[in-house]
């Protein structure tokens, strides 16, 4: 799987892989290094060691919340949040990203919806997806709904871009997609 | 009078965070600042949507640059999480050729080219950096004399850009904060995390970091705690209910927009500035200055 540190060399952000020390100041940081399966510095360990499936198919970086603590704070100027999110765009495309937790499809539904109108109504999309994933949550969260209503927080609707924009924008994604990602 | 290319972002525009979005118009307007919404703006190019198609993203955000770039001015947005994305794109783009040559390219698709001109700045730079603490200070109609709010930078106006704050001990905000007549408070974990949208698909994590910041802040004797950011306040106000019934506490503190802060010692009208959109009631603690 050495073709995985190339592939992660050629995302941006990412080619850092090969300088990192093992020194673990980015875990000693991570607000969800405990929960992750396979800590920062682990997963850097493990790509260089040829583990690429175990990782893609790990939680981890779907727990990762872009603090950017560990970016700041690496000895070797590794910018760990973005290979974070190299990785999950990896996982992605190789169809490994894990269902051990709902970040990849909370991601996927909110990049639908840019794709589509370009705008994210964040309140109707929480709503959405609640429903979509687990309608018995979506129940629990009914008073916080009736109080964001009350406080006319929720429009379901974005206010839309002119038609015209919405095309140019579809247009560029449709070359985005055609160029087939960064790698 | 300073002009900007204003990009909301979702959520201070129409979504739950309108209140940023008027109040942070109105205190533009006190300070001779005119924000001027950029024209058919899309989606910032958003954390979730780098995460899945990383090109799909740097090209929704590069496009707004485009737009952006054709005006001229510094592109202000009062989003941490729009912030970091349209920099991260912006430095991205500059940085790596080739990155460059693929949004170039889909850019092209829409009649669009971007050639890496465009500032993007946060709106507390703006005010902190190009207006100041003085020329805000003079501002104050209604000094907010001993009140005491915890200053809540959050993670992405300070990191990971080397921007106007320090990354992990930031005072912009104190700063503002003092000039209206309040006080700063202490608050250790100013620039933690919220929890950010993992809050909906990874409710109990977010939630135990909610629980840290809202301790940390109360535990200073805050009054009330004051973000620059719509998911901060969001993650913050929302669940702040739901913090108290899981982890058996009595958090009651107001999270307001700094530029509602600021429009109230602005002495500008409650209701301009979205007082009443906070979940967690923030008249009485604010009572005795608010202008009706
Ligand atoms: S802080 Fe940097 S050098 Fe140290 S383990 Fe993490 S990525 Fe490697
Ligand atoms: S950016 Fe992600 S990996 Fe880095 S410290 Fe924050 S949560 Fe952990």
């Amino acid at each position: 799987m050495d073709k995985l540190v190339e592939e992660i060399c050629a995302i941006p952000g990412g080619e850092g892989i090969r300088l990192c020390i093992q020194c673990g100041t980015c875990t000693a940081s991570c607000p969800n290094a405990s929960r992750m399966e396979h800590t920062p510095r682990e997963l850097i360990a493990m790509v260089r060691a040829g583990m690429g499936k175990e990782v893609l198919s790990s939680n981890s970086m779907w727990l990762c919340l872009s603090c950017y603590l560990c970016t700041v704070r690496c000895p070797r100027g590794i910018k760990q949040t973005d290979l974070m999110h190299a990785l999950e765009c990896l996982a992605v495309r190789q169809h490994l990203s894990t269902a051990r937790t709902r970040t990849p499809i909370m991601y996927r539904s909110f990049s639908d919806f840019v794709y589509s109108i370009g705008r994210v109504p964040e309140m109707g999309f929480m709503i959405w997806f609640y429903l979509l994933t687990n309608p018995l949550r979506a129940l629990r969260m009914i008073p916080v709904m009736l109080s964001l209503l009350k406080h006319g927080r929720i429009s379901l609707k974005a206010r839309r871009l002119r038609p015209e924009a919405e095309r140019q924008l579809k247009a560029i994604l449709d070359r985005a997609e055609a160029l087939g990602g960064l790698s | 009078m300073r002009y900007y290319t204003y990009f909301p972002g979702c959520s201070s525009s129409e979504g739950g965070a309108k209140a940023y979005g008027w109040s942070a118009q109105a205190v533009a307007k006190a300070l001779d600042v005119e924000l001027i919404e950029l024209e058919d703006w899309n989606c910032c190019g958003s954390t979730p949507y780098t995460s899945v198609d990383e090109l799909a993203s740097f090209c929704t955000s590069a496009r707004n640059l485009a737009l952006a770039e054709k005006r001229g001015l510094d592109l202000v947005t009062p989003c941490s999480a729009c912030y970091v994305i349209l920099s991260r794109t912006n430095s991205y783009v500059k940085g790596y050729p080739e990155l460059r040559a693929k949004v170039g390219e889909a850019l092209a698709a829409g009649d669009l080219e971007y050639h890496g001109t465009v500032r993007v700045r946060h709106l507390l730079d703006i005010f902190a950096n190009d207006i100041g603490y003085d020329e805000i200070a003079s501002k104050v109609k209604r000094r907010l004399g001993g009140l005491k709010v915890a200053p809540y930078y959050g993670c992405q106006v300070v990191r990971p850009e080397p921007g106007f704050d320090h990354p992990e001990s930031p005072q912009s905000l104190d700063r503002l904060i003092e000039s209206l007549g309040a006080e700063a408070t202490r608050f250790p974990l100013r620039s933690r995390c919220c929890g950010g949208s993992l809050i909906i698909s990874e409710e109990d994590l977010a939630l135990g970091l909610i629980h840290k910041l809202l301790d940390s802040a109360s535990s200073d004797g805050a009054e009330c705690i004051v973000t620059v950011c719509p998911l901060c306040q969001t993650n913050l106000d929302i669940y702040q209910g739901r913090i108290n019934k899981r982890f058996k506490t009595n958090f009651n503190l107001p999270i307001l927009f700094f530029t509602q802060l600021m429009g109230v010692a602005f002495g500008i009208e409650g209701k301009d500035l979205g007082l009443k959109k906070g979940i967690v009631p923030v008249e009485k603690v604010l009572a005795q200055y608010i202008e009706r």
